[in-house]
C-alpha cells in the first residue's frame, strides 16, 4: 500500500505555505499525518504535491487568556493532555482528547489535522461546534474566520478552500463551576466512537439549568448541537424525570447513518444512553 | 531527496522518494528491519519507533520528515551482550511468540515507562491497545512490562 | 521412555526469542537479493465477470516497470490441487492461479506486475487497463443453492461438496423423544489474520534449473511438490526455505496462487522476485473461514440425556475450493457433538460456492462452529428441562469408561476416517473447571441486574482431535564440537517449535540443551516432511525426535564399543560421554568424528489424539450500549503430558483470545455485490490489549496419550474452541429475562443491544411431551 507519488515541500513560512497550495492544482497540507497517510497508502487521496508545515512557525502554541483558549493549528493531542493548565482552564476538551485515537496517534495527530479531516466520529470537530468555536483559515485572500458550527458541511467536508490552512481553533472562555461531561462508546478502545456525546451548562441562582450546549458526534454525517435537548433542559432542574426525557429527545431528533458497525435504530439509542449518563456525570461534576 | 536525521545515536543521510515512508527507509533503505509493517494505514503499531521521545508510527511518516529528529528503533534499544530488562521480562512472561509484533510492543513499552514508571496495569493495557498481537492474547505482555517498572524506576535508565 | 526430564515439563525459555526481542527476526520481507525486483498483483474489482480484455501497456510505459505477466505468458494454466480432502468431483472447483477469462472473486489475481520498487509495481497495476464484463454475483450460500447463477457451468452446479456423519438411528430416537428443540444458528465469515502478511521471495538459478523459494511456511514439502510439479521441474530441483514466520492459524503455508505467480515470475525474467502482501491485499486474498449456519436439531430424555442431534449445515466455500477447504464442513459433519455422548446422529453439511474470496482452516476448523451449534443447543435443552448448565454437562460427557469413544461415520469416506476419542476423563476436567471457576458461588448472579448491568455465566466442554498423521521426520547428526544439530520436517509458525523440540532432543540425548540446535521446516534438510498443521508437531515431530534421538544413542553407544570395546551393554551415557564399566570414557564430541547421524520416522497410523477440557465465563452486559464485559474465562485443559508449560500457556490465552474476536467483534462483511465492505484493519475488528484481560489457563496432564511415546497430546487449539458456544451461552444467561437468543455470531453492540429490545422468541415452538 504505497502511496502514489507526489512532490513534497516544506516551507518556511505560512505565507509560502498558501502560495504553494495555490499554485498546484492537486496540492495538500500535511501536518501530524495521522488522518492523510492512510489515505495516501490506500490511494484514496492522490495529491501531486504535499505541503509540510512542519517548519512554520507560530502555529503550535496554545493561549489561555481572558477570551478563551487559542489551539494553534500543529497543536498535538499530547499537548493537550500535557498542558496542566487546561485541567481548568478547559476540562471538556482535556477529558475529550484523551479519548481520542491511541497513545502514538496522540504523539503526531493535530489540532488543525482534525479539523480538516474532519471524520464524521472524530471527537474535536464535535467539541468544536459544541463549544461554539471559531476556526481561522488562512489563504491567499488574506484570513477569515468561521464558526465551528458553519465549517463541516458533511462527511470529510468543510468549507475550507484549495489554498487555505487552518491556522488556529478558539474556544470561548470557560468559567468556572461550570456542569459538563463528555462521553463516547467505540467497539475497542481508541476507535472511533459509534456515537459520543460532549455537553455542558451553567446555572442560574437556584440552581437551573442555563445555557444548555449538547453536542453529539458520529450519530450524522456531521457534528452538530441538539437543540431541542438544550432547549428541553434550559431553565429546569436537573433530576432523573429530566435525564430520562432529554435522552428520549435526544434519540428522536438524531438521525444516524446505518453502517456496517451499527443500524441506525441502535446508534439513536446509544445517543440516549451516553446523554442520560453524560447529564447524570454532569449533575455530579463541576468545574473547579 | 535528501534527509538526515539521527539513527540510534548516529548520523544517517538517505536519498529517498518523498513518497516512502519511514518505516519503509528504515528498513530497506538502512536495512534495520527490526521495525515490522503489519499494515501500512496506521493500526497495527508493528512499525513503532521513537522519534524526538515520543512513540511514533513510523507507516504514517514520511521519511522526510524525520529530518533533523532523533530516531531510535528496537535496534538502538538491545544490545550484542545481555538482553534488556524489558527484553528479559518479556522472554520471561512469554510475552511473544511468532515475534511479529514484538518490536512495537517494545518500543512503545520503553517509551511509556521512560515517562511513566508508575504506570499500572490499566494504564499499560490502554497504551499498548494502540499495539494488535494476534498470538499471546496479551496478558503475558502487560505481565512483563508490570515487571520491566523496577528498572526504569531507578535513575540510571537503560 | 526418557531420562532426566530436565527440560521436559519445565518452563524452559524459548531459544527463538534471542533474536525476535533484538529486532533480529528475519521474516520474508526483511530479505532481499541483488538484482530483485519487486511484484504487485492486480486483482480483480469485481465478484463475477469475464476478463475481455487487457492492456497492459500503459503499465510497461511506467519508468522502472519491467515486466507485466498474465495468463498468457504462462500458457497453459495451473491449477491448484487440494492437499486434503481430494475428493472425486472437487477437481471441477479448484482455482487456476491466475485468472484467464473467468473472474469469481474480488482479489482474484489477474495479472503480475514486476518493477524496480514495490511502490512503482503498484503504480503499474493501477495503470494497466481491464476489460470486464460484469456479471450477476452469486453473493451467498442461499442464492447459490438456488443454482441459478452457476460458478461453473460446466459443472451444473454450485454444490462443492457433501458430507454426512451419521451415528445409529436418528429417526427412531427424535420420534421417540419426550424433548426435542429445533434452532438456527450462524457462525460468521472471518479470517487468521495473522500479524505478518504473506510475502514469498523466489530465486531461480538457470544454471543449475534450480527454483529457491523463501516465505515457505506450514507445509512446504507438498508445497514444494506442487510447485515443482506446475513449473515442469522435478522436486530435488525446488527448494523451499522456511525463515521467520509471524504467524499461521492455520492460514498461512497452504499453497495460494502466488506460490506459483511469483516464481514463474522469476523464471519468466531471471530475476529474484519478492512480492510482500500488503493488509488491504490480505483480506481479500489469504483463506476466509468459518462462515456456516445451521438449523439443527436436539432430542432429550427429561432428566436432560442426550438422545440425538440431527439437522443441517451450510458452509460458504467461497469461490474455488481451497487445499484445505473442505476440512471445515467435514468436521462439522463428523464431530458434530463435541465431547458429549450422542447415541444418534445425523448431520448433513452443504458446502456451497460463492462469489467471495475462497475458505480454508483456521484454528479448530469446523469444531469452533459446531461448538457453537452444539453447546447452544444444549443450553437451550438445559434451560427448557430446568436443569443447571453444568449439570446438563456432567450427564452427557463421554466417561472415562467409554474410552475409546467413537464418533459419528464421515461420508464419503467410511470405515477409513472413523476417529475415535482416545483416552481422557472429561467429566475430572469438567470438575476442575468449575471448582477452580467458583461455578457455585457465581451461580447465584445469573441472569442479575446488578449496577446497571445483567450477570451471566455458562459452561462448555471441548475436544481438539489433534496429531494428524501420517507421519514426521527428523535428522540428528552429532557434531564434531559435540553439539546436535536437529532437522525436523515441522514447521514453526510463532509456537515455539524451535524450544519444544530441543528440551525433547535434550532430555532423550541427557545433554545441556544449549548444545541442542533445531532447524526446521526448509525442504533441503530432509527428504520427507509434512509440517505444521491440526496440532500435530509436538506429537509428530517431537516423537521423532524422540525415536530419532533414542536412534542416536545407539549409534554413539555401537561407536563407543568399537573405540572401547566390550559390549553395549557395558557402555554408560551420561553428561555427553560414553564410559565404560572400568572408567574409560569417550566424549560425545571425540565419537562425532565417525561421523554419527540417523534419521527417524514417526508415523502414527492416522489416529488422532484427543487433547479435551471445560470452560467456564462470566459476562456483565450493558444494554445501553451493548457492551459485553468479560469478567471471568476460565479453560482447563489436559493435554496428556506438557513439554514446556510456558508455551502451553501462551497458546491457551492467545487461542481464547481469537475466539472472542470471533465471538464479539470480527466479521468479514460483503455487500449484495461481492465487495468486501471490510477492507482494512479499521473496519476487521481483533481484539487489543484493553479488550479481555481477566483470562486464565489451567493445564493438567493426567491421561497421556496411549499412541506416541512422548504420551503428549496435540495442544494449540483446544482453548479457541468452546469460545463462541460460551459466550453466547453467558450472554443468553445474562439476558433470560429478555428471551434473548443469541444465535448468531459476532454478539455485537447493535446486536446484543437488540435482544434487550424485544422479547425474542424463536422461530420455531420447543417441544416437550406433556
Amino acid at each position: 500500500m504505497k502511496p502514489a507519488p507526489f512532490d513534497y515541500q516544506a516551507p518556511a513560512t505560512l505565507r509560502e505555505a498558501v502560495d504553494l497550495l495555490a499554485s498546484a492544482p492537486e496540492a495538500m497540507v500535511i501536518a501530524g499525518g495521522q488522518s492523510l497517510m492512510p489515505l495516501l497508502a490506500l490511494r484514496l487521496a492522490t495529491p501531486s504535491l504535499l505541503v509540510d508545515l512542519r517548519r512554520v512557525p507560530g502555529l503550535d502554541a496554545i493561549a489561555i487568556g481572558d477570551d478563551g483558549i487559542r489551539l494553534g493549528a500543529r497543536v498535538r493531542w499530547r499537548d493537550i493532555e500535557n498542558d496542566p493548565r487546561l485541567e481548568t482552564a478547559h476540562p471538556l476538551l482535556r477529558e475529550t482528547i484523551t479519548q481520542v485515537a491511541h497513545y502514538q496517534i496522540r504523539n503526531r495527530g493535530t489540532v488543525g489535522g482534525s479539523l480538516a479531516h474532519t471524520d464524521p466520529a472524530a471527537e474535536l470537530p464535535g467539541l468544536a461546534v459544541t463549544c461554539e468555536g471559531e476556526i481561522t483559515l488562512a489563504g491567499v485572500a488574506g484570513t477569515r474566520v468561521v464558526r465551528a458550527r458553519d465549517f463541516f458541511t458533511g462527511p470529510l467536508m468543510t468549507v475550507r478552500q484549495r489554498d487555505e490552512i487552518i491556522t488556529e481553533l478558539h474556544l470561548p472562555f470557560w468559567p468556572s463551576g461550570r456542569r459538563w461531561a463528555f462521553r463516547e462508546f467505540a467497539q475497542r478502545q481508541g476507535d472511533f466512537s459509534l456515537a459520543g456525546v460532549a455537553l455542558f451548562y451553567d446555572e442560574d441562582q437556584e440552581g437551573r439549568v442555563a445555557d444548555a450546549h449538547v453536542g453529539v458526534v458520529g450519530a450524522s454525517d456531521r457534528p452538530q448541537r441538539l437543540m431541542e435537548v438544550e432547549a428541553l433542559l434550559n431553565g429546569r432542574f436537573v433530576d432523573e424525570p429530566l435525564i430520562r426525557e432529554a435522552a428520549e429527545a435526544a434519540a428522536r431528533t438524531v438521525d444516524p447513518p446505518e453502517d456496517l458497525h451499527a443500524p441506525a435504530a441502535y446508534r439513536r439509542a446509544l445517543v440516549a444512553t451516553l446523554i442520560e449518563r453524560g447529564l447524570r456525570s454532569a449533575a455530579q461534576h463541576r468545574s473547579a | 531527496m535528501q534527509v538526515n536525521f539521527e539513527l540510534n545515536g548516529k548520523a544517517v543521510a538517505v536519498d529517498v522518494e518523498p513518497r516512502m515512508h519511514l518505516a519503509d527507509c528504515l528498513r530497506d533503505e538502512l536495512r534495520q528491519t527490526g521495525t515490522h509493517l503489519g499494515c501500512e494505514h496506521g493500526v497495527c503499531g508493528a512499525c513503532t519507533v521513537i522519534i524526538d521521545g515520543a512513540a511514533v508510527r513510523s507507516c504514517l511518516m514520511l521519511a522526510v520528515q524525520a529530518e533533523g529528529s532523533s530516531v531510535v528503533t528496537l535496534e538502538g534499544l538491545s544490545t550484542e551482550e545481555a538482553l534488556t530488562p524489558l527484553q528479559t521480562a518479556f522472554r520471561k512472561h512469554h510475552a511473544l511468540q511468532c515475534g511479529f509484533c514484538t518490536p512495537g510492543m517494545l518500543t512503545t513499552a520503553h517509551a511509556l515507562l521512560t515517562d511513566e514508571p508508575d504506570a499500572d496495569a490499566d494504564r499499560i493495557r490502554s497504551v499498548l491497545s494502540g499495539n494488535l498481537c494476534r498470538c499471546t492474547g496479551y496478558i503475558p505482555i502487560v505481565d512483563a512490562v508490570l515487571e520491566a517498572r523496577a528498572a526504569y524506576r531507578k535513575t540510571d535508565k537503560p | 521412555m526418557i531420562g532426566t526430564n530436565r527440560y521436559i515439563g519445565s518452563p524452559v525459555e524459548r531459544i527463538e526469542d534471542l533474536r525476535f526481542l533484538r529486532g533480529r527476526g528475519e521474516f520474508v520481507g526483511d530479505l532481499q537479493r541483488e538484482g530483485m525486483l519487486h511484484a504487485a498483483i492486480l486483482r480483480s474489482p469485481i465478484a463475477h465477470g469475464r476478463i475481455r480484455g487487457l492492456d497492459s501497456g500503459p503499465a510497461r510505459h511506467i519508468t522502472g516497470v519491467r515486466a507485466v505477466i498474465t495468463a498468457a505468458e504462462i500458457g497453459a494454466v495451473p491449477s491448484i490441487p487440494l492437499r486434503l480432502l481430494p475428493l472425486p468431483g472437487t477437481e471441477r472447483f479448484l482455482q487456476p492461479v491466475i485468472a484467464a477469462d473467468r473472474v469469481r472473486y474480488v482479489g482474484e489475481p489477474i495479472a503480475v506486475v514486476l518493477a524496480d520498487s514495490a511502490a512503482v509495481a503498484e503504480d503499474g497495476v493501477g495503470a494497466i487497463i481491464l476489460d470486464l464484463e460484469e456479471l450477476p454475483p452469486v453473493p451467498d450460500r442461499r442464492a447459490s443453492g438456488r443454482h441459478e447463477i452457476l460458478l461453473f457451468e460446466e459443472s451444473g452446479t454450485n454444490l462443492g461438496m457433501t458430507f454426512t456423519g451419521v451415528l445409529g438411528d436418528t429417526e427412531a430416537a427424535f420420534r421417540d423423544a419426550p424433548y426435542v428443540r429445533r434452532e438456527c444458528f450462524e457462525v460468521q465469515r472471518h479470517t487468521a489474520l495473522p500479524m505478518e502478511p504473506r510475502g514469498v521471495l523466489a530465486e531461480w538459478n538457470g544454471a543449475q534449473g534450480r527454483m529457491t523459494v523463501l516465505g515457505a511456511a506450514k507445509v512446504p514439502f507438498f508445497n514444494r511438490d506442487t510447485l515443482a510439479a506446475m513449473l515442469g521441474l522435478g522436486p530435488a530441483s525446488v527448494d523451499l526455505i522456511e525463515n521467520d514466520v509471524g504467524g499461521g492459524f492455520g492460514a498461512r503455508g497452504e499453497f495460494y496462487p502466488e506460490d506459483f505467480l511469483i516464481p514463474f515470475a522469476a523464471r519468466h525474467v531471471g530475476r529474484p522476485v519478492r512480492w510482500l502482501e500488503d493488509r488491504r491485499e490480505h483480506l481479500t486474498a489469504m483463506n476466509h473461514a468459518r462462515q456456516a449456519d445451521c438449523e439443527v436439531e436436539i432430542a432429550c430424555r427429561r432428566d436432560g440425556t442426550i438422545l440425538g442431534m440431527r439437522g443441517e449445515i451450510f458452509v460458504d466455500l467461497g469461490a474455488y475450493i481451497r487445499t484445505n477447504g473442505l476440512i471445515q464442513p467435514r468436521t462439522l459433519a463428523q464431530c458434530f457433538s463435541g465431547p458429549y455422548r450422542v447415541p444418534n446422529v445425523h448431520m448433513l453439511v452443504r458446502a456451497l460456492l460463492t462469489n467471495k474470496t475462497p475458505s480454508g482452516t483456521y484454528r479448530g476448523p469446523g469444531r469452533y462452529e459446531a461448538s457453537f451449534f452444539c453447546e447452544r443447543l444444549i443450553e437451550l435443552a438445559a434451560g427448557d428441562l430446568g436443569i443447571d448448565s453444568a449439570e446438563m454437562r456432567r450427564r452427557n460427557l463421554i466417561g472415562a469408561a467409554e474410552m475409546p469413544y467413537k464418533l459419528a461415520r464421515l461420508e464419503p469416506g467410511g470405515a477409513a476416517v472413523d476417529t475415535e476419542c482416545d483416552s481422557g476423563d472429561y467429566g475430572e476436567a469438567l470438575e476442575r473447571c468449575l471448582t477452580e471457576f467458583g461455578w457455585e458461588e457465581k451461580r447465584k448472579l445469573q441472569g442479575r441486574l446488578i449496577d446497571g448491568r445483567y450477570h451471566g455465566i455458562a459452561v462448555a466442554c471441548f475436544i481438539e482431535g489433534a496429531g494428524a498423521g501420517p507421519k514426521e521426520t527428523a535428522r540428528l547428526e552429532l557434531e564434531p564440537d559435540g553439539s546436535v544439530a536437529v532437522y525436523v520436517g515441522s514447521t514453526a509458525v510463532g509456537q515455539g517449535l524451535e524450544t519444544v523440540m530441543a528440551q525433547v532432543a535434550a532430555d532423550t540425548l541427557g545433554m545441556p540443551i544449549d548444545l541442542v540446535r533445531v532447524f526446521h521446516g526448509s525442504t533441503p534438510y530432509l527428504n520427507e516432511g509434512y509440517g505444521a498443521f491440526a496440532s500435530r508437531s509436538t506429537v509428530l515431530g517431537g516423537s521423532a525426535v524422540y525415536e530419532g534421538a533414542q536412534s542416536l544413542l545407539e549409534k554413539i553407544r555401537a561407536a563407543a564399543v568399537a573405540r572401547l570395546g566390550g559390549q553395549p551393554d557395558d557402555i554408560e551415557l551420561v553428561d555427553c560421554r560414553a564410559r565404560t564399566s572400568d572408567g574409560r570414557s569417550l566424549s560425545f564430541a571425540d565419537l562425532a568424528r565417525d561421523g554419527l547421524r540417523v534419521e527417524a520416522t514417526f508415523a502414527n497410523n492416522n489416529k488422532l489424539t484427543y487433547t479435551y477440557g471445560s470452560t467456564a465465563a462470566h459476562v456483565a452486559v450493558d444494554l445501553g450500549t451493548g457492551h459485553v464485559e468479560l469478567l471471568d474465562f476460565l479453560v482447563v485443559e489436559d493435554v496428556g503430558r506438557i513439554v514446556n508449560p510456558l508455551t502451553l500457556h501462551g497458546q491457551a490465552i492467545g487461542g481464547v483470545v481469537q475466539g472472542l474476536g470471533g465471538a464479539f467483534m470480527e466479521n468479514l462483511v460483503y455487500d449484495g455485490n461481492g465487495q468486501l465492505l471490510t477492507g482494512t484493519l479499521a473496519d476487521y475488528l481483533i481484539p487489543t490489549a484493553s479488550d479481555f484481560p481477566k483470562i486464565r489457563a489451567i493445564a493438567l496432564e493426567n491421561h497421556p496419550s496411549p499412541s506416541n511415546p512422548l504420551g503428549v497430546k496435540g495442544a494449540g487449539e483446544g482453548p479457541i474452541i468452546p469460545v463462541g458456544g460460551l459466550m453466547a451461552n453467558a450472554v443468553a444467561n445474562a439476558l433470560a429475562s429478555f428471551g434473548a437468543m443469541p444465535n448468531q455470531l459476532p454478539l455485537s453492540p447493535a446486536r446484543v443491544w437488540r435482544m434487550g429490545r424485544e422479547a425474542h422468541l424463536s422461530e420455531t415452538p420447543t417441544d416437550i411431551a406433556p
